[in-house]
C-alpha cells in the first residue's frame, strides 16, 4: 500500500498539480542505449562464440568422469579423442570422411544447380510454373528415406544411388527458397532495368538473380544441413565406407566412442558449413543493410 | 514503317488518339502530344489523370493502349525514386544496360559512366553502395544513369519530388545546366506548378484523359519567380487546375 501511494504520487504529478503551479518536465534521452560503462573489456566475436561449445564440453566430460554415464552409454570427449587418434593411425579416419565428403560434395553442386535452374525456370516462365512447380511441390512432401529401398532397386548399391539423393535432398531447399525470393524482387527494379535496356537474359543476370540472392541463401544453409543427413542414412543402410558406416560397424562392435566420433565430426563439418554461408553473406550480400539485431 | 520514320523526322514525341483503360475506366481518352527535338514540356494533371500512365506508354513499359505513338530509340526515365539497383556500387549503375561493342569498349563506357557521374558532381562516389546514398544524391545518380546513354528523349516522372525544397531547387539547377549541355527531349510530369514554369520551354495540362492546355514560357532563363509574367502564368495554370476540381 506505502508502494502502490508512493508511485501513484510519483507519476501523477502534472494531471492532479493547481493550475498556475510550474510544473516541471522530465526529460529523458530518446534512445535505450545505456550508458558505457568505463573500462569494459571488449572481448573479441569469435571468443564469444567458443565459450558456449567449451562450457558443453567441460561438463560432458566431468560427466562421465564422475560416473553419470558408462562408457557404453556415453563416449567422454577425452574417449572420443583417444578414437580419432586409433583410427587416425590405421587410415580409417581419414578415407572414410574423404568418402562422405566426396559423395556430399556432388551431390551438393548438383543439387543446388538443379534448385536453381528449375527456380529460375518456374520464377520466370508462366509454364515453368504452371507444368513444373505442381511437380516438385509433391515430389517435395515424398519423404526422400523413404526413397533409399527403390532407389536400391534402380540404381543398384553403387555411388551413383548415393550421390543421387543427396542431390534430391539438396534440390528442394535451394529451389523453395529460390523461387520465392525471385517472385519477391522489386518490380520497380526490373522497370528501371527494361527502361534502360536490359534484355530477358540481362535482366535475369543483373537484377532478378542478385535480388533473389538472400532467399538463395538461406536454401543453402538448409541444403548443407540437410546432405549430411541424407548421406549418413544411406551410407548405413547400403554402404562399405563412409562415415556413417563407421557408425553402424560400431554398434555392431559396441563402440560407442567411435558413434560418438562421427557425430562429432557431423557437428563439426555443419559448423564448418556454417562459416562458409556467413563468409559468402558477407561478401555477396555487402550491399545491404539489414537489421542487424538489437 | 517508313512513313513512321518521317512523320517523326522533326520530332522527338509524336502521340495521337492515345487512349488507356484499366479495368473499364478510362484514363486517357483520345490524347495527342508532340514534342520537339531539344524541347523541355512540362506535363502537369491533378493527381489521378493518368500523367505517369502517359509517361510510362512513351517509356515502352505499358504496352496496352491504344492510338498512335512513336518515340525516339534512345530514351531514359528518371522515376519519382531512383531505383537504383542495391547490390551494384554507383559506377555500374549508372552503366546499366549500356552494351560494349567492341573490345575497347568497355572501358570507353566505364569513362563514360564516369564523366556523366561528375556532371552531377558525384565522381566521387562512384564506389559508394547506394545504401549510403541521401535521398538527393540516389536521384543525381539516377539522373546520371539517364544522362549516359545521350537520350533522345529524357522521362521525368515527378523525380523532386520526394526531395526537400533545398535540394530541389539545387536539382533544378542541375537538371536546366544539363538540358542546355545535352539538349534532349524533355517531359516532365509534375504536379509543382512553379516546377513546370520554371523549367520547361511548354507547359501542358491533362484534364479528364486529354491534353486541356498547351501553354508556351517566354521567359528569360534564369526565370525569377518574382517575374509578373510568372505569376501571370502561375495563376493561369492553378485556375486550370482547380477547374478541373469540379
Amino acid at each position: 500500500m506505502t508502494v502502490l501511494g508512493k508511485f501513484a504520487k510519483a507519476t501523477l504529478p502534472a494531471a492532479y498539480a493547481p493550475p498556475g503551479d510550474p510544473v516541471a518536465i522530465r526529460l529523458v534521452r530518446p534512445s535505450a542505449a545505456k550508458p558505457r560503462r568505463l573500462g569494459r573489456i571488449r572481448i573479441p566475436r569469435l571468443a564469444r562464440r567458443v565459450v558456449g561449445p567449451v562450457l558443453v564440453l567441460i561438463a560432458w566430460q566431468l560427466a562421465c568422469t564422475e560416473g553419470v554415464f558408462t562408457s557404453v552409454e556415453v563416449a567422454s570427449p577425452i574417449a572420443v579423442i583417444d578414437a580419432a587418434r586409433e583410427l587416425w593411425s590405421q587410415d580409417v579416419l581419414q578415407t572414410n570422411m574423404l568418402i562422405s565428403l566426396q559423395r556430399v560434395a556432388e551431390g551438393l553442386v548438383v543439387g543446388v544447380a538443379a534448385g536453381v535452374a528449375l527456380a529460375v525456370l518456374c520464377g520466370l516462365f508462366w509454364v515453368g510454373e504452371d507444368l513444373i512447380d505442381p511437380v516438385i511441390q509433391a515430389a517435395r512432401a515424398v519423404p526422400i528415406l523413404g526413397l533409399i529401398p527403390l532407389v536400391i532397386i534402380w540404381f543398384g548399391v553403387g555411388e551413383f544411388p548415393k550421390v543421387f539423393l543427396i542431390a534430391l535432398g539438396c534440390t528442394f531447399p535451394v529451389y523453395i527458397n529460390t523461387y520465392a525470393a525471385i517472385r519477391g524482387v522489386d518490380v520497380k527494379l526490373v522497370e528501371a532495368g527494361q527502361t534502360f535496356g536490359l534484355t530477358r537474359p540481362g535482366l535475369v543476370r543483373q537484377v532478378i538473380l542478385p535480388g533473389a540472392l538472400p532467399g538463395f541463401l538461406v536454401g543453402l544453409r538448409f541444403a548443407l544441413v540437410g546432405c549430411w543427413l541424407v548421406d549418413v542414412v544411406a551410407e548405413e543402410i547400403n554402404a562399405q565406407s563412409g562415415l556413417g558406416y563407421l557408425i553402424n560397424q560400431a554398434q555392431t562392435t559396441d563402440r560407442t566412442d567411435i558413434m560418438f566420433l562421427c557425430l562429432a565430426i557431423y557437428a563439426i563439418l555443419g559448423l564448418v558449413a556454417d562459416t562458409i554461408v556467413r563468409t559468402l553473406e558477407r561478401y555477396l550480400l555487402v550491399w545491404r543493410r539489414g537489421f542487424q539485431g538489437a | 514503317m517508313t512513313t513512321e520514320v518521317q512523320a517523326a523526322a522533326n520530332t522527338a514525341v509524336f502521340a495521337s488518339g492515345v487512349t488507356r483503360t484499366f479495368a473499364g475506366r478510362a484514363v486517357l481518352r483520345g490524347l495527342g502530344i508532340s514534342i520537339a527535338p531539344g524541347e523541355f514540356v512540362a506535363l502537369l494533371g491533378r493527381s489521378g489523370t493518368g500523367k505517369s500512365t502517359l509517361l510510362r506508354i512513351l517509356g515502352g513499359l505499358d504496352p496496352d493502349y491504344g492510338g498512335e505513338v512513336l518515340v525516339p530509340q534512345r530514351r531514359a526515365v528518371v522515376f519519382q525514386e531512383p531505383r537504383l539497383l542495391p547490390w551494384q556500387r554507383v559506377l555500374p549503375n549508372v552503366a546499366l544496360g549500356l552494351k560494349p561493342t567492341g573490345p575497347n569498349e568497355r572501358g570507353v563506357l566505364r569513362q563514360r559512366s564516369l564523366s556523366a557521374l561528375s556532371e552531377v558532381g558525384l565522381a566521387s562516389h562512384a564506389r559508394a553502395w547506394p545504401v549510403t546514398l541521401s535521398g538527393g544524391e540516389a536521384q543525381r545518380v539516377a539522373l546520371a544513369r539517364a544522362l549516359v546513354r545521350e537520350p533522345q528523349l529524357m522521362l521525368l516522372d515527378e523525380p523532386f519530388g520526394a526531395l526537400d525544397a533545398l535540394t530541389r531547387a539545387r536539382m533544378h539547377r542541375l537538371l536546366q545546366d544539363l538540358c542546355a549541355r545535352h539538349r534532349p527531349a524533355v517531359l516532365l510530369v509534375t504536379h509543382d506548378v512553379d516546377e513546370a514554369i520554371l523549367l520547361a520551354d511548354r507547359v501542358l495540362v491533362l484534364t479528364n484523359g486529354v491534353i486541356t492546355v498547351d501553354l508556351q514560357v517566354r521567359l528569360d532563363r534564369p526565370r525569377d519567380r518574382g517575374h509578373a509574367e510568372f505569376t501571370a502564368l502561375r495563376t493561369r495554370l492553378l485556375e486550370e487546375l482547380g477547374a478541373a476540381a469540379e
